[in-house]
């Protein structure tokens, strides 16, 4: 049978790569939203698990309005970077320095 | 155990997956990894009799926000050479930081306090129960309000994308629907009075 600690030891993996990537690749802005997107999923998987083990359907509630939201979310990044790049013609973020942070 | 295996088989393949979306050089390739990382975790989904949101992940994740990614990094003619320059240099520092936050999160799982060794007894779901059913019956009764909310929240989301991503001005060319309904009939033909001419010869 699987175990609580095997599935939790594997969302921390995921939750891990995904952190490391976001600091790997802080070049591309498409990579970026990928890895906020496997973020999500090992927190989802966290929820799951933690569901599944305590016998609550309201960890699947709360994944449910994750997935809502976090589909919300990456169609209006995707939409704001079409318009940056079709204004810019870049989507390196180290050229994205208008607003002089 | 059959099961315990299959659940190693498909982490690995959710953690290999994740590893090249993060390291791969080609968007497409992040993005077609990033596809093969939502079908294992779908599979671990199902192994924790989380049906619904594993086929819901599956249709909602592939079939529509990757469907999206793909279709913006297609889209976008993007150079790819400068996007790897630091690379090699921010390697050692993501590194460190995934380390510490493994550490972090191995100190939890290891505290006394979090003992989750006597949830691992589980009583088997009966065959009768519905996962579908269920979640439909917490989610219009109990959760109706955050249910619509979400339904608000996806209109948002809707009317934002478009909104940016619609071209004004100059550039566009759309048909005037009024200006084509109220056309009359001395806009589109003209009568012209003229002698009808004469076969020579």
């Amino acid at each position: 049978m699987i175990t609580l600690g095997q599935v939790l030891i594997l969302a921390a993996i995921l939750f891990c790569i995904s952190v490391a990537g976001i600091f790997i690749n802080r070049k591309n802005v498409i990579i970026l939203l990928m890895c906020i997107e496997l973020m999500l999923l090992s927190v989802n998987m966290n929820f799951i698990a933690f569901s599944h083990f305590l016998h609550d359907m309201a960890g699947q509630i709360f994944v449910f309005f994750i997935l809502t939201v976090a589909a919300a979310e990456s169609a209006i990044g995707l939409a704001i970077l079409v318009v940056l790049f079709r204004n810019r013609n870049t989507i390196n973020v180290e050229e994205l320095g208008t607003l002089k942070g | 155990m059959i099961t315990q295996y299959i659940f190693y088989f498909f982490a690995a393949l959710l953690i290999l997956a994740a590893s090249m979306v993060v390291t791969v050089r080609n968007p497409v390739h992040a993005a077609l990894f990033l596809v093969l990382a939502f079908f294992s975790s779908s599979a671990v989904w199902l192994m924790l009799e989380a049906e619904f949101l594993a086929i819901v992940l599956i249709l909602v994740y592939v079939g529509a926000v990757m469907v999206l990614f793909l279709f913006v990094v297609m889209m976008l003619d993007i150079n790819l050479v400068p996007m790897r320059e630091g690379f090699a240099r921010f390697l050692p520092v993501g590194l460190i930081i995934a380390l510490l936050m493994a550490i972090a999160m191995g100190s939890v799982f290891t505290a006394i306090y979090f003992n989750g060794a006597h949830l691992d007894v589980i009583t088997p779901t009966a065959s009768d129960v519905n996962n579908s059913r269920e979640l439909g019956k917490l989610l219009f009764t109990e959760y109706l309000y955050p249910f619509e909310i979400a339904g608000a929240i996806l209109l948002v989301a809707i009317v934002a994308a478009i909104s940016l991503t619609l071209r004004t001005g100059r550039s566009k060319k759309t048909q005037d629907p009024s200006a084509q309904v109220s056309v009359k009939r001395a806009d589109r033909v003209h009568m012209v009075k003229m002698k009808s001419e004469k076969k020579s010869g």
